[in-house]
């Protein structure tokens, strides 16, 4: 597949490209059942150090799992699980060298919001001065010093979600567990939450392993990002990649919205893939390295954002270009969202930014329109 | 406490809603107050009464005895009458402070006997499958369905020099003489523990069954092992539950009579035992009042200072 230029977000940190690079999380093979269910299968991944890595799928996928099992609490039926090149199979979780920041907290309710953060220091027997100096810091960076003597039920929602991280953070684990970690944020607090997960993260260069159903959020912290269903990983793969070339209907479908059409490939000529719908008949072209063999199924995918909406027919006749009318229009503020029926039966989405106050081009019900975009903006699924 | 604090949300609660009838908030709060009024502090006034009054060989045994036809002037010369003579007889001989003495030590120690069992029960319940827990919630409760008396009684059979008990280690080889248990503390302290045991289960229950499992993966998690995290996590957690269990048993087994006297012996030293001979035996009312209200005084007073100063630790921390 040649490759758009979708970089990793950070650039230069790639590791996963980098055959000679040493994984520093990895599982082999590893297969979990919870009785006669298979809660992971046949798993095999590698994590690098610095990482920060996304699980992301829906509930029931399995990413849930695959934490626990790196955090001890799980143990696989078979396979191997490695940290830093150590089998960590027989390692207690009491002894491993991460730490977990759970979706619901866990606060030691009966523990000031100060002896919450020593608690694992503790343990460790670290000398007194040593824990007060290290909770000191931990405060500071979560920026909660003036609640340092409060217990749990006195604080916010936000509030909890800085101690549990804070509580997570204070040993420096060499692996960081974040399971739903900002799921019980509203909004606002969330998103700022993400950036500030991202800041540490580079601050502290631990691994972060992520789990969430939010795909905003995978895609705003993470490296790269697994893909989950039914307890195997579909794709792993930066951000922009997972959205940009989807492998299955299914990642394309799950990350973000985009127009599916059934398709039969009717011609396939280095490079530009030619396919009719099967229901609208519209003729499709899309530029892409893949191999498909003619009058074989194929999906044909576009995303709203790469659909363009005119009252004119384009011009340039390289482009796609079907026409339809608007059944429906979703304001949402930033963007609008058309639903276009295609004269050909078809629904397909189209979104336009409200970037001008003023449109010159209106667009309303019921309205003939022509939807356009490059071959090169669609997408063949295969699977 | 609770009901003082009740009262004043209710007074402001009132306040808000001025304008509208207050009686029928009133009379809602009224009826625990009545109800404490009635069965709490008037039986307790007339056996407080009873103890300042002179033993007679009279009916009602005692003197003075209110009629309604004293008239005030009556009432005034009678209550003239009264006199803590008989706390001072209580203070004077060693067989009473002896008796509260031994029955505060074998409270205690049954008190922590029940604990150290039922804790386990309680931990085990709280940790089943959550479709067994009513199951084993009705076992704990199911013994309260047979009469208190016919079970202590029971246990005579089980515990007699030719009873049950002995009856199963002699055949099996594990002793060949008899135990003597019946008429002895030990019979007592089993009689006690196996009793109270359901009034410590179930307030421990409930607090461990609310207890989020995370928490002990978090101390896991954080490096503590998981006996560790028992006595860092769990046990502070359910400490509510173990001030309730434990005063559920302590305060009835400080006063109990049923059983040192069906299970103990003559070694057995209980107030509860003292307070039935002064009643029934002597006929000594005034007297055996006076047990009871010293009893209930020194059963009262620190409960009260230990929920002040909860209370006090309560407010600190919020």
């Amino acid at each position: 597949m040649a490759k758009i230029p979708l970089g990793p977000i950070r650039s230069g940190f790639a590791p996963w490209d980098d055959p000679a690079a040493k994984p520093f999380i990895e599982f082999r093979n590893v297969t979990k059942k919870f009785g006669e269910f298979t809660a992971v299968d046949d798993l095999s991944i590698r994590i690098y150090e610095r990482e920060f890595f996304a699980l992301l799928g829906p509930s029931g996928c399995g990413k849930t799992t695959i934490m626990r099992m790196l955090a001890g609490f799980e143990q696989p039926t078979s396979g191997e699980l490695l940290l830093d090149g150590a089998e960590l199979s027989g390692i207690p979780a009491y002894r491993r060298p991460v730490n977990m920041m759970f979706q619901s907290y866990a606060l030691f309710p009966h523990l000031t919001v100060e002896k919450n953060i020593a608690f694992g220091l503790k343990q460790d027997g670290m000398p007194k001065a040593e824990i007060a100096e290290r909770v000191g810091e931990m405060l500071a960076m979560v920026k909660l010093e003036p609640f340092a003597r409060r217990k749990p039920h006195q604080l916010s929602g936000g509030q909890k979600q800085r101690v549990a991280l804070a509580r997570s953070l204070a040993k420096r684990p060499k692996v960081l567990l974040l399971d739903e970690p900002l799921g019980a944020l509203d909004r606002k607090l969330r998103e700022e939450t993400q950036f500030e997960l991202m800041d540490l993260q580079q601050e502290l260069g631990m691994t972060f392993l992520i789990v969430t159903h939010d795909q905003e959020e995978a895609m705003t912290v993470a490296d790269r990002i697994a893909v989950m269903d039914h307890g195997q990983m579909i794709q792993v793969a930066p951000p922009a990649e997972i959205y940009e070339q989807p492998i299955s209907r299914y990642v394309a479908d799950f990350i973000g919205d985009i127009n599916v059409i059934e398709s039969t490939v009717t011609g396939n000529d280095g490079g530009l893939v030619r396919l009719k719908a099967k229901a609208a008949k519209a003729d499709l072209t899309v530029r892409q390295d893949i191999e498909v063999a003619a009058d074989s199924t194929a999906w044909f995918a576009i995303r709203p954002e790469k659909v363009n909406i005119s009252s004119a027919a384009p011009e340039d006749v390289s482009v796609n270009a079907v026409p339809g009318e608007v059944w429906d229009i979703g304001y949402l503020g930033d963007v609008s969202i058309y639903h276009v029926r295609l004269d050909t039966g078809e629904t397909i989405r189209a979104t336009r930014t409200n970037r001008e106050r003023i449109v010159e081009d209106p667009i309303s019900w019921e309205d003939k329109v022509w939807l356009s975009w490059r071959p090169d903006h669609g997408l063949v699924l295969t699977q | 406490m609770s009901s003082t604090r009740g009262s004043l949300a209710g007074r402001s609660r009132a306040a808000k809603t001025a304008g509208r009838p207050a009686w029928g908030r009133l009379l809602l709060i009224g009826i625990p107050y009545l109800w404490l009024l009635i069965l709490f502090l008037i039986p307790f006034l007339i056996v407080f009464k009873i103890s300042l009054s002179q033993t007679e060989f009279a009916r009602p045994p005692y003197l003075p005895a209110f009629a309604i036809t004293d008239g005030l002037a009556g009432i005034w010369e009678k209550i003239k009458q009264f006199s803590f003579s008989n706390y001072v007889w209580l203070a004077g001989d060693p067989l009473y402070y002896r008796a509260y003495l031994s029955s505060i030590w074998v409270a205690l120690v049954s008190t922590a006997m029940t604990l150290a069992l039922g804790y386990p029960i309680a931990y085990g319940m709280a940790r089943a499958p959550r479709q067994w827990r009513p199951m084993l919630l009705m076992l704990v409760i199911l013994p309260f369905w047979t009469s208190f008396l016919i079970r202590v009684y029971a246990w005579i059979g089980i515990l007699k020099k030719a009873g049950l008990l002995n009856q199963l280690l002699m055949s099996m080889g594990v002793i060949d003489q008899p135990l003597i248990i019946h008429n002895t503390n030990t019979a007592v302290y089993i009689g006690i523990v196996y009793s109270y045991l359901p009034f410590m289960v179930l307030p421990l229950y409930s607090a461990l069954e609310k207890m989020d499992e995370s928490l002990l993966e978090a101390a896991e998690d954080l490096g503590c092992p998981p006996f560790k995290a028992f006595w860092k996590v769990t046990f502070p957690l359910s400490l509510p539950g173990v001030v309730a269990g434990c005063f559920l048993v302590f305060i009835p087994a400080v006063g109990e009579f049923v059983i040192p006297d069906l299970l103990g012996g003559s070694e057995t030293l209980m107030i509860g035992k003292t307070l039935w001979a002064e009643f029934f035996s002597n006929r000594d009312w005034p007297v055996a009042s006076a047990v009871a209200v010293v009893l209930l005084l020194l059963l009262v007073v620190p409960i009260v200072l230990f929920r002040n100063h909860q209370e006090k630790m309560a407010e600190k921390g919020g």
